[in-house]
């Protein structure tokens, strides 16, 4: 994984046990609005990006295939896969702005037949789909690829259809997750929507003002008991839900109507009852509506009874279609550390909700089962739950 | 992993939006982009939200509507979309607008609709439909895997009827943009009957909206029974083509001379002709060939027409002139195979068979 709290799960688990913030002022891109709003920003060029996914210059892409190959990578190594053609290998990817980082540099130059030259080929980066070729073609996976963008809860729909592909035997494993990286789309499209907090995000805090955006990308490989044979395994998935809100295109109902539901599904697919669970990584983005929505949902579906929740947004900044693979891998570390992140900046209570988010570092108690949440534009919700490998 | 096909709705570049019609008559446009023939939209929605709505979004909305009525449901048990593109209109116009204005007085509108799942986010919205939803973006294969979560999600057991589209539409910026890595034709007219006989590299552009649904159970509206899809990604070989052809054939317990006919992605372009032709000359000599881009044009999610032609063809039994090559060599059509590429890099297989 790589995001503005580090470039690999070290380093950013280093983060969230130090309490250290990744979100701070923006300096990659340029933007009228760069003094504004604090964003999550990974500390490296482009160029730099390049280098460290161990490329020529020639070789560079979009800053958001940069930054999922970094992650993949790391991946890769960490499950201990060297032979990508030993199994049937996949990769499901999810992003939101896609080529967009590099669209909205050269969209008049594409247009001006006067122009030319080598960035000729980022035309085709402009898809979506192109980030996750180019992570495939770099890293030897061929053997199924696909793209997901369902806004903010695109990752854990990649982890969900991934893992779909191995239970219906159609891969042996699957490197799942997503990439995003900051562009001035979706800064001034948040900020249009008048969502953006202009200091540190407060998630599930009654002062709460907004999100702070931030580029990450973060990857998890899932694999059969065929492909995982003699290795290490750090969890298991074992709930999934997906579900539509179908209230607003961008607003969640104030219900969280869609969050139960997907919650409830995931549940039914774990055989697992609420009280199993030991830790929520909230999706609490610390906009108004999205955190009475989901607070709401999860008071509801826990009848009160909230196990430790937090959110890690104030940390690495609202990822979009990376957050969910992100927070899933900090699921993951919760359960492997028995550890909970504390949700930073928070003072005042929402009176709405029965819960307080965790504040500090705990390893007070043993972590078997984690759920995750995501919830996007558009209505799609998701939930996953990972447990600990018996 | 099957499922019938019980209602279909697209909106394409040929007549073919609820209408009985089978290309009976080819619709000739006179232009290097295809555009879709639209609707009034009266009939499917409001005209106040349908002002605010952009263009795919109408279309698919339509599109889907007809599909339902068609399959006898009111809500699906499950939508997923696949499109490469999104919504382009709406992004460029988010896009144009934050350049020329210095990123100052932007309204939320076009950003709101840009994004990738708009579309079936808008169709859950409108049938106030809370089930499983879900919008894959990868190039060629966005439509393919929209299908394969089908497959999967009915095979799982849960759903009876789910809702599977594509949708990708152009514009005449992109059309430019394309135009500038040689996607398309530059010869000044590209006659629709003449596109499969030019040498010259690039091809037409189109766009469509192909909605589908797909069911466990078969019906009086049941066109074809969908067998399975497969996804091939950069194919480096001749042998590897044909072998996952097999695959998927022998998992059906079938043969190559099992299908008695082939609808092919033939595009026009002398650079991609070489793979249809190893087939329609090779393994599939026996069968009869067919193609359908001059009709549609060439976009990532044509595979929605593709699969409405197959289902169409199966259904009727009839093959339409207008997509033969070569003569109709088979009496009656039990298996259809679709074989389509977008770029060299995404291959698509469909199996389908009648029902």
């Amino acid at each position: 994984m790589i995001s503005a709290i580090g470039n690999n799960v070290a380093e950013s688990l280093a983060s969230l046990e130090n309490s250290k913030s990744g979100i701070g002022t923006l300096e990659n891109i340029r933007s009228r609005h760069k003094t504004i709003i604090p964003v999550g920003e990974i500390k490296a060029s482009n160029e730099e990006l390049t280098a460290m996914a161990g490329l020529r210059p020639d070789q560079q892409s979009t800053r958001t295939a940069l930054l999922g190959l970094i992650a993949v990578q790391e991946a890769l190594s960490s499950s201990g896969i060297s032979d990508i053609k030993e199994f049937r290998t996949g990769i499901i990817s999810a992003t939101s702005v896609g080529g967009m980082c590099t669209t909205e540099d050269l969209w008049y130059d594409y247009l001006d037949k006067e122009k030319s030259g080598p960035w000729l080929k980022y035309i085709e980066a402009h898809e979506c789909g192109d980030s996750t070729e180019f992570i495939a073609d770099h890293t030897g996976i061929k053997d199924y690829l696909s793209t997901i963008s369902t806004a903010c809860s695109s990752s854990a729909n990649a982890i969900m259809f991934g893992a779909r592909l191995i239970k219906h035997g159609i891969l042996d494993r699957v490197v799942v997750g997503g990439t995003d990286s900051m562009t001035r789309f979706t800064i001034n499209g948040f900020m249009t929507l008048m969502i953006l907090d202009k200091e540190k995000c407060k998630p599930f805090d009654a002062e709460r003002q907004g999100l702070n955006l931030g580029e990450a990308a973060g990857f998890i490989v899932i694999e059969s008991e065929k492909a995982s044979k003699g290795k290490e395994i750090y969890a298991e998935l074992s709930g999934y839900g997906n579900s539509n809100d179908a209230f607003h295109q961008t607003a969640s109902s104030p219900d969280g109507a869609g969050a139960y539901l997907a919650m409830e599904k995931a549940f039914k697919v774990s055989g697992l009852k609420p009280t199993d669970i030991d830790y929520i990584n909230a999706h609490g983005t610390g906009t108004s509506i999205n955190d009475l929505s989901e607070g709401t949902a999860i008071d509801k579906l826990f009848s009160k009874n909230v196990p430790s929740i937090s959110s890690t947004k104030a940390f690495t900044g609202h990822t979009l279609a990376a957050c969910a693979a992100i927070e899933g891998i900090f699921s993951i570390l919760a359960i492997k550390n028995n550890m909970i992140f504390p949700n930073l900046n928070y003072e005042n209570p929402m009176t709405e909700l029965s819960f307080k988010p965790s504040t500090i570092q705990d390893k007070s108690k043993k972590i078997n089962h984690v759920l995750s949440n995501s919830f996007g534009f558009g209505g799609n919700t998701s939930a996953l739950i990972f447990s600990r490998h018996n | 992993m099957e499922a019938y096909i019980n209602g279909i709705g697209i909106i394409s570049p040929q007549q073919t939006f609820d209408t009985a019609d089978f290309l009976t008559e080819v619709v000739e446009h006179n232009s290097k982009s295809l555009p879709c023939i639209e609707p009034s939209y009266q009939e499917f929605l409001n005209p106040v939200l349908s002002r605010r709505m952009a263009r795919i979004i109408k279309m698919s909305i339509a599109a889907s509507s007809v599909c339902f009525k068609e399959a006898n449901i009111s809500i699906p048990d499950a939508i997923m979309t696949g499109t490469a593109l999104g919504c382009l209109e709406d992004t460029e116009k988010f896009l144009s607008a934050i350049i020329e204005n210095d990123e100052q007085f932007l309204t939320p509108t076009s950003f709101i609709q840009s994004t990738h799942n708009t579309v079936s986010a808008q169709i859950a919205l409108q049938l106030k439909c809370m089930n499983y939803n879900f919008t894959y973006v990868h190039k060629g294969f966005s439509f393919e895997s929209a299908v394969l979560d089908g497959l999967m999600t009915l095979a799982e057991g849960e759903a009876k009827n789910i809702l599977v589209g594509g949708h990708d539409e152009m514009t005449d910026k992109y059309f430019r943009v394309c135009d500038r890595i040689g996607y398309w034709k530059k010869e000044e007219n590209v006659p629709t009957m003449e596109l499969i006989n030019m040498k010259s590299d690039g091809s037409i552009a189109g766009e469509g909206a192909s909605f589908f649904v797909l069911s466990n159970e078969k019906t009086e509206s049941s066109y074809a029974v969908l067998r399975g899809i497969k996804a091939i990604y950069k194919p480096q070989s001749k042998q590897e083509i044909e072998s996952k052809i097999a695959e998927l054939l022998h998992s059906k317990e079938l043969t190559f001379n099992d299908i008695d006919l082939v609808v092919y992605g033939i595009n026009g372009d002398a650079r991609f002709d070489k793979t249809y032709n190893i087939l329609k000359d090779g393994i599939f000599k026996n069968s009869t060939s067919t193609y359908f881009k001059h009709l549609c044009g060439e976009y990532q999610t044509s595979g929605g027409f593709a699969m409405w032609l197959a289902s169409n063809i199966i259904k009727r039994q009839m093959v339409p002139s207008a997509v033969l090559i070569g003569e109709n060599k088979t009496k009656q059509i039990k298996n259809v195979l679709i074989y389509n590429t977008f770029l060299d890099t995404n291959h698509a297989v469909f199996l389908l068979s009648q029902c």
